[in-house]
């Protein structure tokens, strides 16, 4: 397949991964190299649930990372909708990239990377901070969709380094989710969470859909993906077959 | 059987030694507060005695001056008896204690109360010419300081001050800006001198021989003492009066006058002490013969 | 001014100790709110670049720009816009005016940084004296203002920092480095001497301030987690020489260097 050197993109959607291979080469290890990808593509329309399938060590994470922008990609394109343009995430500047991930693109990891020493409603609140808004009214926000995802309010005031594992993960989420970008990236999201929490999340996932905001997932779950999922991409399609890349 | 006669040249220094001086009192007075390096000679006298004061006075005096020398406002130390006596001796000059008859006064730590005329010359013996070294121990870099007008490192000492004891403490060797641009070291004079400096009719020298500095301040230039907006400089003052010839507003020494710890309050200046004594005696006689 | 042109942009740096380069070639662009980086084990240059920055090494090769207006006696301090100037093209007192107005350095050791012999709030009430601030109480109510934001007790205030510990030491030294309203930091290992409860103290505290004021940060680290804790950018230096750069999350996750790599695998097993 080929593109034309324009970052072309199909109207509809915030995100057209195209043609994306992901090799890594592990020097410490006689350099050897550890084909991932090959040929990936898929689209991410707005308001739509793009879930990726394939069994574990497929390479689903790495797909998440590579549009985030913590990994790279060797070749391909991965363009973006950002603001009036498209941004292909593969060449862009770091700079550009940051840009990108204040204004359109959220993630929701697995962990939490805990800040230390802030209290858990200004985790959530800072992404409405560094939009402008003013902190109490973010604070408020960052206090609602706590209690939501059932945060006793006692905890609030407390940084969530010490929180544990599906409490981080809740704050996690609501800090994800208390702004609305035009792509969100969730990486099982609902690993560590009760069947009520799940719902709250389904929920929280369905309202940024009806929002229009896309979304590219990885869900453990069978439940959580058969609720949300409007589209499926099966990772493997795109593996390199073990044998190929031994030969 | 007496010694042979010693000759010495005119202020004892050499022509050249005093070609040197005069170029670098000349810049001085050119660029006022600036500090000049000069080429501190060998002079009878130990280094940290008034050296430098001495190349200076040696290098502006001629028989026609009349010199008088204070030490911390006496005329009568050791110390300044001995300066009056060599320059009497190498540069034919006349000596004095009056501030009045004086051409050239050469002071440790005071400035005569008696106002200075246009026709005189202060020498002052500078012992540390560098006013930021106490923050700053690096001569380079307090030079570039100077250069560049960096003066905010003089504020922190003073900040300091008010920081600790609540008003600025430094009461000697107070800090000025002379000229609007450099800052100087005015020599251990007490804070109570410093408004004297500003704009005095007289010229005013100064010399550190261990340091090899000299600067000036040309007659009726501004000096302004440092401080803040809030806390502005303010010259020490004295509630009382002297004890011997009851003047107010001057310099005050405290002296102990027994064992038990009695202390009276006297002039720093001597000559000023015993020139209002001997005034108001002539006065008080006056009155009793009429 | 206008927001693509960076704040300081560096081109093909080099600095040579005698024979041997210290650092070769460095080029990288830093815009306002960014923090980059620099990482690297001991000998690897990241030292000499700083001190290169700083205008403290000499700078054999390349160009150091700065975005600024130049105040010439000519022109007057009115009017100048903002451009991106050759710091070799400045004269000493415009680069120091550059230090009063414009530039914060860190230091590893407290003592480099500070007046150990004046209080605290003598030492970060003195910038705004080389400012021409004169009035004491205005000094000290700002200098109180940070250190209240450093989080020092108000009745430390008056303190000398030899009576305090290694990381009050250096909050105060971020506070006499904040004080004046900079636009670019540098920061040579500030947390390298701390016990590591006070070292995250210390970079959280940073990391808030510099996101807040939108500070753009140069901070020379070895230690990763530090740089993946407050950067945004990391280059990865080695032998004098830039072997690596990008976004932090990058080049840490997803190392392409084989230094690189082994550098994050080191840390990661530490």
């Amino acid at each position: 397949m080929t593109y034309d050197a324009t970052n072309r993109m199909p109207q509809d959607a915030v995100l057209s991964v195209q043609d994306v291979d992901k090799t890594f080469t592990l020097h410490l290890q006689d350099s050897h190299q550890l084909p991932v990808l090959r040929g990936m593509t898929f689209d991410v329309p707005r308001g739509a649930c793009v879930v990726l399938g394939g069994e574990s060590g497929a390479g689903k994470s790495t797909v998440i990372k590579m549009v985030f922008g913590s990994y790279g990609a060797d070749s391909g394109r991965i363009l973006l909708r950002h603001q009036d343009s498209v941004m292909d995430l593969v060449t862009a500047q770091p700079r550009q990239v940051l840009a990108a991930r204040r204004e359109t693109v959220g993630y929701v990891s697995q962990f939490l990377r805990a800040v230390p020493r802030v209290p858990a409603l200004d985790v959530v609140a800072e992404p409405l901070v560094e939009r402008g808004v003013n902190r109490a009214a973010a604070r408020e926000r960052a206090g609602e969709l706590l209690a939501r995802l059932s945060i006793p309010e006692r905890l609030w005031k407390l940084p969530p380094a010490t929180f544990s594992g599906g409490e981080q993960q809740r704050v996690n989420i609501a800090r994800g989710f208390i702004i609305e970008r035009p792509l969100l990236l969730l990486d099982e999201p609902t690993a560590s969470l009760d069947g009520r929490n799940r719902g709250v999340v389904i929920d929280l996932i369905r309202e940024s859909l009806g929002h229009g905001t896309g979304m590219l997932a990885i869900f453990h779950d069978a439940d959580v993906r058969d609720a949300v999922a409007d589209l499926t991409v099966d990772v493997q399609s795109f593996t390199p077959v073990r044998e190929e890349v031994l030969a | 059987m007496s010694g042979p006669r010693i000759v010495y040249n005119e202020g004892y220094l050499d022509e050249q030694t005093k070609r040197v001086v005069r170029r670098a009192l000349l810049k001085g007075v050119a660029i006022p507060g600036f500090q000049v390096p000069f080429a501190s000679r060998e002079v009878p006298m130990p280094r940290g005695w008034g050296t430098g004061g001495v190349q200076l006075t040696a290098s502006v005096i001629g028989p026609a001056d009349t010199l008088k020398v204070i030490d911390q406002g006496a005329d009568d130390t050791t110390n300044a008896v001995s300066i009056r006596a060599f320059f009497e001796k190498v540069a034919g000059a006349d000596s004095t204690t009056r501030t009045d008859h004086a051409t050239i006064i050469q002071t440790r730590h005071r400035i005569p109360e008696t106002p200075l005329t246009e026709n005189q010359i202060v020498v002052y013996q500078v012992p540390i010419p560098e006013p930021l070294r106490f923050l700053e121990p690096r001569e380079t870099e307090t030079r570039r300081l100077h250069a560049l007008e960096e003066y905010g490192l003089m504020y922190v000492k003073l900040y300091e001050d008010i920081a600790k004891y609540g008003h600025i403490a430094k009461t000697y060797d107070y800090p000025v800006l002379v000229n609007g641009r450099y800052v100087m070291a005015p020599s251990p004079i007490p804070s109570f001198d410093n408004p004297k400096m500003h704009q005095s009719p007289a010229l005013q020298l100064f010399g550190a021989g261990r340091e090899k500095r000299i600067y000036a301040i040309p007659p009726y230039t501004d000096v302004e003492s440092l401080g803040f907006e809030d806390f502005p400089f303010e010259p020490q003052s004295f509630d009382q009066s002297c004890e011997i010839c009851e003047s107010t507003e001057v310099y005050l020494d405290e002296v102990l006058i027994d064992d038990q710890g009695g202390v009276m309050f006297v002039c720093s200046d001597t000559d000023h002490c015993e020139r209002t004594l001997t005034t108001r005696d002539h006065d008080h006689i006056t009155e009793v013969n009429a | 001014m206008n927001n693509e042109t960076p704040l300081l942009s560096v081109t093909g740096a080099s600095h040579r100790y005698g024979e041997r380069y210290g650092c070769r070639g460095v080029s990288f662009d830093l815009w306002p709110g960014e923090v980059l980086a620099v990482v690297g084990e001991s000998g690897s240059g990241k030292s000499t670049l700083l001190g290169m920055l700083a205008q403290r090494l000499a700078l054999d090769e390349g160009s150091i720009r700065y975005r600024t207006a130049r105040q010439t006696s000519a022109s007057g301090e009115g009017g100048a816009s903002e451009d991106l100037l050759d710091l070799s093209t400045l004269s000493e007192r415009e680069v120091r005016r550059l230090w009063r107005t414009d530039w914060g350095f860190v230091h590893q050791n407290a003592a480099d940084g500070l007046r150990m012999h004046v209080s605290a709030g003598g030492n970060v009430g003195e910038p705004l004296m080389a400012n021409g601030w004169r009035h004491f109480g205005q000094i000290r109510a700002e200098a109180e203002e940070w250190l209240r934001r450093v989080e020092i007790p108000t009745d430390r205030t008056d303190d000398a920092p030899t009576l305090f510990s290694g990381g009050m030491r250096q909050r105060v030294q971020v506070a006499r480095n904040l004080v004046f309203g900079p636009r670019l930091v540098f920061m040579d290992e500030p947390t390298s001497g701390l016990d590591v409860s006070v070292q995250a103290r210390l970079l959280d505290l940073i990391r808030s301030l510099v996101s807040e004021l939108g500070l753009a940060v140069v901070i020379v680290t070895h230690d990763l987690a530090v740089a993946r804790l407050i950067s945004h950018r990391t280059l990865v230096m080695k032998d004098g020489a830039v072997i690596e750069s990008g976004l932090t999350d990058r080049v840490l996750d997803d190392p392409q260097a084989a230094y690189t790599q082994l550098l994050v695998s080191s840390i990661l097993q530490g």
